[in-house]
């Protein structure tokens, strides 16, 4: 038994756990991961000072570093499948199942990348650009052949100066951001200008790509894949380019997998268009003894996911009796005026790179929206003309969402989809109802599962 | 006011098969519906269309089975023809495992006892013994003794089936009101009219096939549909290449390829919640019949809850004070979407319900009348 | 070893980027229509790396760490588990004997 049980190490994890465990909290880390950091630090122990990767990233170190010395119990490829709403955790490692109970749970489960479904998305070659920063970070590999990097967003300028520090310098770098949101990223003043240095830093990263010799095309519209059994050409509106990668980039989202399936209360973030759990300033959710810290609770980034991560373990040691009110705030304080900071350029950046509407709802009928189902847009239209008035429905009767991502990629797309075909917003719309396994366990491993006496007993 | 020749409550697999079969028959058809988020006993569905086990001391349940399995492969076809949506009907005879010796037996017992209550009707049973079924089935557990066979026996996609049924209604004029649950409601011999968000609609004719909200709306309509909730959990796999070659009472594979595990039974309310301890023990009675599903992923799983009335036989009735109302009530609503959309409909249509279905009047709960 | 050949990838690689570096950038067919799919996401959340390891099917080959010797091997549509239909006729069976 655990008093505070902590879901995903990435940054928020890493410094929820270690500063959980100064403050006397016995806590669990699980990850299924091999190896702390999450995706942003992901391979940080093995990373070497001079990494194409950058200083940003190895800022990671010290996080790792302070996690091992600390007493926290670090459970790295350890895959969480289920979670009792008593607090018991059903954790599945090396094809074994066992149990886990925590007073108090903490999700600090990341952001995944939003879906970008373009015709041809699916073709082998396609990648997010994240995936490539992945491979870097944790394989030293790179792409080989001609790269191609499409969307919008800082990861996307990122991605192409580590790749090009790393040797593949990208044949070229296509900006789909849309005009009009520089106009409106304009607007928001007093953010622009709290992020100056961040905007700064970010123009010099996009002057170095330039440098390097990356054609950068902006305002890019019609993007496709187009390729038989792989990619071979990015075509768009205006021409085409053969390429053998193409890294697609449209921003990241929170990943509410877990705290869907715990039915937490949700709500829909237009600014970030995204779904996020309600959370109030110490990231506590709508069910008392579970709490979410970093990008799972709403965009902001890695710095402010470990101000986020300390914050909720302040108050999870507040709630788990192990200091008071005062200390915890006290405490807090000087945390909370650096989150200020962290945030208040995030208003710039959700304006100027909002995804264009076809991201979201793509024009084209054949493009796939569920890629495990092979389900495609033009499909999931027509189930809302005979009856399906929501994503659960729309799964009934389409199957998108019934594959093994279990509605992971394509979630945001199908109702997005519906809400613009019913005359709903997405809101309204809702999401689908998930459930265990959350990801996927061996019918011998369920078999084998040896359940807490508290847990009810089949009538069968 | 928009008035139908028809309004059926209850869009799930029951009411939508209803309202199919009475579109079909020309009339003018309301589906009114509950939203995206509802209890959904369809949703949550194994997708047996399963004869064998149904009416062991109620011979008309057996026959009325027999009937909707029968009529079930020209409703198949037909939907496929008309929608495009294949519903995957397969009837390749099915299997009830038994582990152990006392379990075989009882199972013998059971069979013999539905064959000598059909009477003329007859019941065309086999009891497969160890060796055989070992043949028949890879890899079979040693646990198991043998099984009972009939040829009755299928599978099919419930979600496709509703997805079939729904656009084969609204494709054939009928008018489907999501988003609405029954709160007003006025009812008069052959006159019923219910006020929706949008407005009033009436019509001559009703039929209450609401799943577990029927327990509640029936009264309103002179009706009893006592109804209550008995949770079911299913898991289903990863996509494996086709190794079942017929449905096992527990265990089924889909024609694309997952293999489906089920039939626990819990007395839980209207809680959905999934028990890991309930999830275990399908899974160990699944590797005791088949052990190679050890290594098999389980991708998906789900709790949903039966409708199901007190001694599990359906509920068909129609309403004495109020001419023109009728229910449905049953937690075999695969099995007997036939029946519902090509013997149930037409009735409802014509007006009466057949005397062979006074059987399933709820009147049966009556202790006195019974008495 | 991918598909029967040996490649070197530094410690830590995953076996998708094995796969990648071994020049496949299509990692599987689809089950349901047979189409050649690539890892997309590398982080565990997409599942279209799935790929066979070490005679098992369907893992997620962007979360499983290189090991000597591990045998990595493109999908083709669904895992195989025992014996596929149809199965020999009973009858053909007593001939052999």
């Amino acid at each position: 038994m655990a008093e505070l049980a902590i879901i995903g190490a990435g940054p928020a994890g890493m410094a929820a756990a270690v500063l959980a465990d100064e403050l006397g909290l016995e806590t669990v880390l699980i990850d299924e991961q091999a190896s702390p950091g999450g995706q942003i630090y992901r391979a940080i122990e093995r990373a070497e000072p001079r990494t194409p990767l950058g200083g940003d990233y190895l800022a990671g170190q010290p996080l790792a570093a302070a996690l091992r010395v600390s007493h926290v119990d670090y459970r790295p490829s350890t895959t969480l499948w289920h979670v009792d709403p008593e607090g018991v955790l059903f954790l599945e490692t090396a094809g074994r199942s066992e149990t886990l109970t925590a007073r108090r749970i903490l999700l600090a489960t990341g952001a995944v990348e939003r879906p970008v479904p373009i015709p041809g998305w699916t073709l082998p070659g396609v990648m997010t650009a994240g995936a490539a920063q992945l491979l870097l970070k944790s394989s030293g590999l790179v792409p080989e052949g001609r790269l191609v990097l499409a969307g919008q967003g800082p990861l996307l300028y990122l991605a192409a100066a580590q790749l090009t520090r790393a040797g593949a310098v990208p044949a070229a770098l296509f900006e789909t951001t849309p005009l009009k949101n520089y106009l409106e990223a304009m607007q928001p003043v007093a953010s622009l200008w709290a992020g100056r240095w961040r905007l700064i830093k970010g123009l010099g990263l996009i002057s170095a790509v330039r440098r390097a010799g990356v054609p950068i095309r902006r305002r890019l519209r019609g993007l496709r894949a187009v390729g038989r059994h792989r990619l071979e050409r990015v075509a768009w509106e205006d021409g085409e380019l053969a390429a053998d990668y193409l890294l697609l980039h449209e921003g990241v989202i929170p990943n509410v997998q877990v705290s869907l399936a715990l039915q937490l209360r949700h709500e829909w973030d237009e600014a970030q268009l995204c779904w996020r759990p309600s959370l109030d300033a110490w990231g506590q959710t709508s069910l008392g003894n579970i709490a979410v810290a970093g990008d799972c609770g709403g965009i902001a980034g890695a710095e402010a996911a470990v101000l986020t991560g300390r914050l909720a373990a302040l108050d999870a040691a507040l709630w788990l009796g192990h200091i008071g009110t005062a200390e915890r705030d006290r405490r807090a304080a000087p945390i909370r005026t650096a989150l200020d900071r962290e945030r208040a350029f995030r208003p710039f950046l959700d304006r100027l790179y909002r995804p264009a509407r076809s991201v979201m709802v793509p024009a084209e009928d054949e493009v796939i929206a569920c890629r495990c189902e092979e389900v495609s847009v033009g499909t999931i239209r027509r189930a809302t003309q005979f009856g399906a008035q929501g994503p659960n429905q729309l799964k009934a009767f389409t199957r998108c969402g019934m594959g093994p991502c279990q509605g992971r990629i394509c979630g945001p797309l199908v109702a997005a989809i519906a809400a613009d075909r019913l005359g709903k917003s997405i809101a309204e719309i809702g999401t689908w109802r998930l459930r265990a396994p959350f990801k996927p366990i061996t019918v011998g491993a369920l078999a084998d599962l040896e359940v807490p006496d508290f847990a009810s007993e089949p009538a069968t | 006011m928009q008035r139908y020749d028809a309004i059926v409550i209850g869009g799930g697999l029951v009411g939508s098969a209803i309202a199919y079969g009475l579109v079909r028959a020309r009339l003018r058809v309301a589906l009114l519906d509950e939203g995206d988020v509802a209890f959904r006993a369809s949703r949550g569905n194994f997708g047996l269309v399963w004869v064998q086990s149904k009416g062991d001391g109620a011979p008309h349940y057996q026959r009325w089975t027999r009937h909707s399995a029968d009529q079930w492969l020209t409703l198949a076809a037909e939907l496929e023809a008309t929608t495009g949506i294949p519903v995957g009907h397969q009837r390749p005879g099915g299997l009830h495992l038994c582990l152990g010796d006392v379990e075989l037996e009882a199972r013998h017992g059971l069979m013999e006892r539905m064959r000598v209550q059909s009477g003329n009707f007859g019941f065309d049973y086999r009891m497969v013994d160890r060796r055989e079924l070992t043949d028949m089935l890879p890899g079979l557990g040693a646990a198991v003794s043998g099984a009972s066979w009939t040829p009755y026996d299928g599978h099919a996609n419930p979600l496709n089936l509703l997805y079939a049924l729904h656009k084969g209604f609204v494709e054939n004029g009928g008018r489907y009101l999501p988003d609405n649950t029954v709160t007003e409601a006025m009812a008069a011999p052959d006159d019923f009219r219910i006020r929706l968000a949008g407005g009033e609609i009436g019509a001559p004719k009703v039929v209450l096939a609401a799943g577990l909200g029927n327990a509640d709306l029936a009264g309103h309509f002179g009706l009893s549909a006592p109804v209550a909730p008995l949770k079911g959990q299913i898991l289903v796999t990863e996509r494996v290449q086709h190794v079942l070659p017929m449905p096992i009472a527990t265990i089924r594979q889909t024609v694309e390829g997952s293999i489906m595990l089920g039939d626990s039974q819990e007395d839980a309310g209207f809680d959905t919640t999934q028990r890991p301890a309930v999830m275990q023990t399908i899974a160990r009675r699944a590797v005791l019949a088949l052990p190679w599903l050890r290594d098999v992923q389980v991708v998906r799983a789900w709790a949903a809850l039966r409708v199901m009335p007190p001694d599990g036989l359906p509920i068909y009735d129609q309403s004495e004070r109020f001419s023109g109302a009728f229910t449905a009530n049953c937690h075999s609503g695969v099995t007997l979407a036939a029946a519902h959309a090509n013997l149930f409909a037409p009735m409802v249509a014509g007006g009466a319900l057949d005397p062979a279905l006074e059987l399933f009047s709820a009147k049966r709960f009556d202790v006195s009348v019974a008495a | 070893m991918v598909e029967g050949r040996t490649v070197i990838v530094p410690a830590g690689a995953s076996a998708a980027a094995a796969l990648l570096a071994a020049g496949f950038a299509s990692i599987r067919q689809t089950p349901v229509e047979g189409c050649e799919r690539g890892p997309y996401c590398m982080m565990g959340v997409c599942f279209d790396c799935l790929a066979e390891i070490d005679g098992v099917a369907n893992r997620q080959s962007c979360m499983i760490e290189v090991r000597p010797g591990m045998r990595i091997n493109r999908q083709e549509g669904a895992r195989v588990i025992g014996r596929p239909l149809p199965f020999p006729p009973r009858e053909a069976a007593e001939k052999q004997v």
